[in-house]
């Protein structure tokens, strides 16, 4: 499978990456090189097998759904470009 | 000693623990070696100067009450994708410009509480995507390797009286370093080259794909990507989950086991840690192999790799023969497809993972007209171009209509991948013999590499299938090629099994000796 550069554009909207035109047209290409190196997957058979859902063996572990953590707000708001009494600032979204 | 920058993680605890050395010496040795060689080799992105000073200080402290911890004193340098509480971490992006985060990764906090002290945070590709540490945002890291060349002296003609040495002129051949920079490998290439070079005792550093095994090949050093589910990923700027891991880069197989041992733990905040002891690697080390099963994979036999990788394989097989190993020849059928699943697998789930870099809870924000055209133009401006490839990719084979025929299609092949380890193990292989990497070290800025990502991938192609099916590999240096650059051997291991990666990687150092570089920086 191929991509045109109207997917890459659509693809780098879904992935929220601004690109130009010019971007889109070399990324195109690189995409394509690595979709056409990855499409030797479809010549394994893989009728009845599995697709891996954990690569080591083991059970899921559990625990009581209690709060173990928190009361952290100054922490988690200390990295952010832009915030107002731990709050995260961000541009207006509800008119 | 005068260098101790010279001594391995064994032979300074020995000096520390006899009080023949103090951890403030040695620290200050490797802070005025960082000094001088960093503007060089741009191995370290922050040096931690008074943090590794104040916490050699404490280690002296307890060194002098007899109480020191396992690594007491140690420098180590740490991968820049490692959390560190106020320091500098930021996976070498530009998108977390400025994050100093509030947490601690398990593996450092390991390490910190055995005794060892942060010299700083090491140079990597840009979230650990890339196999020659030039999609860094602080720029390539420059192996201290360096190509010999061989140039032709003309001797003179000379007499020196009777029955003396006469030399007949003609010519001889004298090796001088080409000046060229090579690349250290990736994507931990600031932590090889810090090993490498003198700059730490040790580092940490973290595979993906074959980021710690394919950067120790290429600078001589050792390093061993545990079995996933070893060592905590908390606290770790996360790349591909599943697949990543951490683990040390070390001068020797005993400091790599010295330093895995401290960094592997049960932590209760990654739910994929192993609840099993973690074992005295160390004591696995001069246990002798006689009897051992070492299978040698046919397939990992590729089109193209140079004469000196393969000469340099059946060496390994030689001494390990020699040591009284059996040797099996096995098959590992879906070899040639993991790197192809890798690169469905990998980018699929980078994509999801780097989803949370968006300008709002850290780093870097660019402004835009609305809150999406912000999101996208911090994105645009912060990732690097191999990270904005891998998102795309993953964004794509996991979207609507490709999920079946790409991902769920690479993740049944992940399936078959380690099925064909669990088969040769099932059959009484103990451990698995290939080359580390397809070549050594190769230049910076490499035009073939720069024009297709492909090429560029198949570095990993003998490391990745190991991270494909969740199992321990060591990278230990076997030899130098004809331009005189190291070349590493690969020991694959049971799950879990490190202690057997440990003792038979003894083997091969004991037989090949150990190689360091002509100091030129």
């Amino acid at each position: 499978m191929s991509v045109d550069v109207k997917t890459v554009k659509r693809v780098a909207r879904l992935a929220r990456i601004a690109v130009s035109e010019e971007d889109a047209e070399r990324m195109t290409g690189e995409l394509n090189a690595i979709l056409g190196f990855v499409d030797q997957l479809n010549e394994v058979d893989v009728s009845g097998v599995e697709p891996m859902t954990s690569v080591t063996p083991m059970e899921m572990k559990k625990r009581q759904d209690v709060v173990t953590d928190g009361n952290k707000a100054a922490d988690i708001v200390a990295n952010a470009p832009a915030t107002e009494e731990n709050f995260f600032l961000v541009p207006k979204v509800v008119e | 000693m005068n260098d101790l920058t010279q001594l391995t993680i064994s032979q300074a605890r020995a000096k520390l623990c006899a009080k023949e050395i103090t951890a403030t010496e040695i620290t200050e040795a490797y802070l005025s070696a960082i000094e001088r060689a960093n503007p060089a080799l741009n191995a370290y992105v922050a040096v931690t100067d008074d943090k590794a000073r104040e916490m050699a200080k404490a280690s002296d402290a307890k060194l002098a009450k007899g109480e020191g911890g396992s690594l007491e004193g140690i420098p180590l340098g740490i991968k820049d994708l490692f959390g560190t509480e106020g320091i500098h971490t930021q996976a070498c992006s530009h998108v977390l410009d400025g994050f100093k985060p509030r947490f601690e990764s398990t593996v450092t906090t390991n390490l910190w509480a055995d005794g060892a002290v942060m010299l700083g945070k090491l140079n990597m590709d840009e979230f650990a995507m890339g196999s020659s540490n030039e999609t860094s945002y602080y720029g390539p890291v420059v192996n201290p390797w360096r190509r010999s060349r061989l140039d032709t002296v003309v001797m003179p003609t000379t007499h020196q009286g009777d029955g003396g040495f006469v030399s007949a002129g003609g010519t001889r051949t004298a090796q001088t370093l080409d000046n060229a920079q090579l690349v250290p490998g990736g994507s931990s290439g600031g932590s090889a080259s810090a090993v490498s070079a003198f700059l730490c005792a040790g580092a940490t550093a973290t595979d993906t794909g074959g980021s710690i095994r394919q950067p120790a090949a290429f600078t001589g050093t050792v390093g061993i990507k545990p079995t996933y589910g070893r060592c905590s990923r908390w606290g770790i700027v996360a790349f591909a989950s599943s697949l990543d891991q951490a683990g040390p880069i070390a001068r020797d197989v005993r400091d790599a086991a010295i330093l895995l041992k401290s960094m592997a733990s049960v932590d209760p905040k990654d739910t994929t840690s192993v609840d099993w002891p973690v074992p005295d690697y160390e004591a696995a080390i001069g246990k002798p192999i006689k009897g051992m099963k070492v299978g040698i994979p046919r397939e990992y036999r590729v089109d193209g790799m140079p004469e000196e990788i393969e000469a340099l394989w059946q060496k390994g097989i030689a001494w390990l023969k020699d040591a009284g190993a059996e040797i099996v020849d096995i098959s590992l059928p879906h070899t040639k497809y993991a790197l192809p699943a890798y690169y469905i697998v990998a980018p699929a789930e980078a994509s999801s993972n780097l989803a949370r870099y968006d300008g709002v809870r850290y780093g870097l924000r660019v402004p835009g007209k609305d809150i999406v055209d912000m999101y996208e133009n911090t994105r645009a401006a912060g990732f690097g171009r191999e990270v904005k490839r891998r998102i795309m990719i993953g964004t794509y084979v996991l979207s609507a209509g490709y999920y079946d025929a790409y991902y769920l299609q690479a993740q049944k092949v992940r399936n078959l991948i380690k099925r064909d380890f669990e088969n040769v193990f099932a059959a009484g292989i103990d451990v698995i013999l290939t080359p580390a990497t397809p070549s050594a070290a190769f230049g910076i800025a490499d035009e073939d590499m720069a024009a297709d990502p492909v090429k560029m991938y198949l570095n990993d192609i003998f490391t990745v299938t190991v991270n494909m099916a969740g199992l321990p590999g060591i990278a230990v240096p076997a030899g130098l090629d004809a331009k005189g650059l190291p070349l590493g051997l690969q020991l694959i291991g049971r799950p879990f099994d490190e202690e057997t990666l440990f003792q038979t990687a003894h083997v091969i150092e004991q037989a090949a000796g150990s190689f360091q570089p002509e100091k030129w920086w």
